[in-house]
């Protein structure tokens, strides 16, 4: 293995691995990539680069400037280490419901954390972040949820790496935040072939929604309008933190510790294998299980985890 | 054929505070238009005046968002849950 200028140079070219023994098709194969892999332990690792570099070939960013950002986490931890290395200073907008361990990643790199309120949910963290970004011109705003170097940077690596590492993909099941990772792999992988279907899985939105005034304060990713997001998804579903966390259990059968959003994408790959004939499903692991440890998803009752991931924001 | 439909926080003092309602249809389409023809407050909070689904709103049939199956053509049967739900930023940023 060559020796690498820069941790940087870790982002990316993740494994993939063959998962199919739990696949309840045994005409679907399953394969995982493990973005945990990434140095900032996350697939936002790929956006973080892209957005900060994107932004410095645009001018937009002076040396020692201060960027804001809304995260749940892992963009955040991403963004902050990217940071650190670049000489910025990082302002995270993070909802307070979160687990522990995201707190201690961004303290690690040296990120700020401005507390957004937990029962608005990443809606609220990005109402506060533009509020803040408006009221300090200063600083910079990259975005994530609308600036298309998000999508861009899984169309320029994830995508490929997909496609290069099995061609013979029939179906992409991952996690929907930003929308980013669907938008970019799914228009990549398309572009290859067409009859390749694209299956979103999110999270219930809980008790989060309560916060809502009116319908219009609802929110639609920016990027997932600009790139025509409903006529690139072939089907959207929700899975709720019981079927998260069985399955990301079930994936520590095949030596895969990972995240509980990881857990979710397989359930959807599972609902997936069941529908379909035969294919070759491929999933996102946006995590690995250590930020997660806390929550006690692998050992603690079923039932209390399961009522503990619905205040928590996991995905 | 009755269905279940589930109603969001901010939708249900339109619909006198329910939180769930049973309606008639055999499709999406017909269900929200019996769910508004009931509760007349409704009426463009979740089809818009041109008959179509409203943009920050997302219909499910049991756990599947209904624009990425036959919108409002969707067929229900006896049994689906429909939830109508404000859409939100999810989480995994």
């Amino acid at each position: 293995m060559a020796v690498l200028k820069s941790a940087l140079d870790l982002i990316g070219n993740t494994p993939l691995v063959d998962i199919s023994s739990l696949s309840p098709n045994p005409s679907a194969r399953i394969l995982v990539k493990l973005e945990g892999n990434n140095p900032g332990g996350s697939v936002k690792d790929r956006i973080a680069r892209s957005l900060i570099e994107d932004a410095e070939r645009r001018g937009i960013l002076e040396p020692g400037a201060t960027l804001i950002e809304p995260s749940s986490g892992n963009t955040g931890i991403g963004m902050a280490l990217v940071a650190k290395l670049k000489g910025y200073h990082l302002k995270v907008v993070l909802p307070a419901n979160v687990s522990i361990e995201r707190r201690q990643l961004l303290d690690v790199w040296g990120a700020e954390i401005i507390e957004s309120p937990g029962s608005e949910g990443s809606n609220g963290a990005v109402r506060m972040a533009q509020r803040l970004a408006t009221e300090h011109p200063e600083w910079v705003f990259l975005y994530q949820y609308g600036n298309n170097a998000n999508p861009l940077a899984h169309y320029a690596s994830t995508g490929p790496e997909i496609y290069r590492d099995c061609p013979q993909v029939t179906h992409f099941v991952a996690g929907l935040g930003t929308s980013g990772t669907l938008l970019g792999v799914g228009r990549f992988l398309k572009e290859k072939n067409p009859a390749v279907q694209i299956w979103a899985v999110e999270p219930p939105t809980g008790e989060m929604v309560d916060g809502l005034r009116n319908l219009d304060d609802g929110y639609i990713p920016p990027i997932f309008i600009d790139n025509d997001g409903e006529h690139l998804l072939n089907r959207k579903t929700v899975v709720g933190p019981r079927d998260s966390i069985i399955w990301t259990r079930r994936l520590t059968e095949v030596g895969i510790f990972a995240g509980i959003s990881t857990g979710a994408a397989l359930a959807g790959a599972i609902k997936c294998a069941e529908t379909i004939e035969e294919g070759t499903i491929v999933i996102i692991s946006p995590d690995g299980g250590w930020k997660y440890l806390s929550t006690g998803a692998w050992t603690d009752d079923l039932d209390e985890v399961v009522e503990r991931a619905k205040r928590v924001i996991y995905f | 054929m009755p269905v279940e439909v589930r109603l969001p926080t901010l939708l249900r003092p339109a619909a006198n505070g329910s939180v769930s309602v049973i309606v008639d249809g055999e499709t999406i389409g017909e269900v929200l238009k019996a769910l508004v023809s009931e509760y007349p407050g409704l009426s463009g909070q979740v089809l818009t005046e041109d008959g179509t689904l409203h943009r920050f709103v997302n219909v499910y049939l049991n756990d599947d968002d209904v624009r990425y199956l036959d919108r409002l053509e969707t067929k229900v049967g006896s049994g689906d849950v429909i939830s109508i739900l404000p859409a939100v930023a999810g989480g995994s940023n």
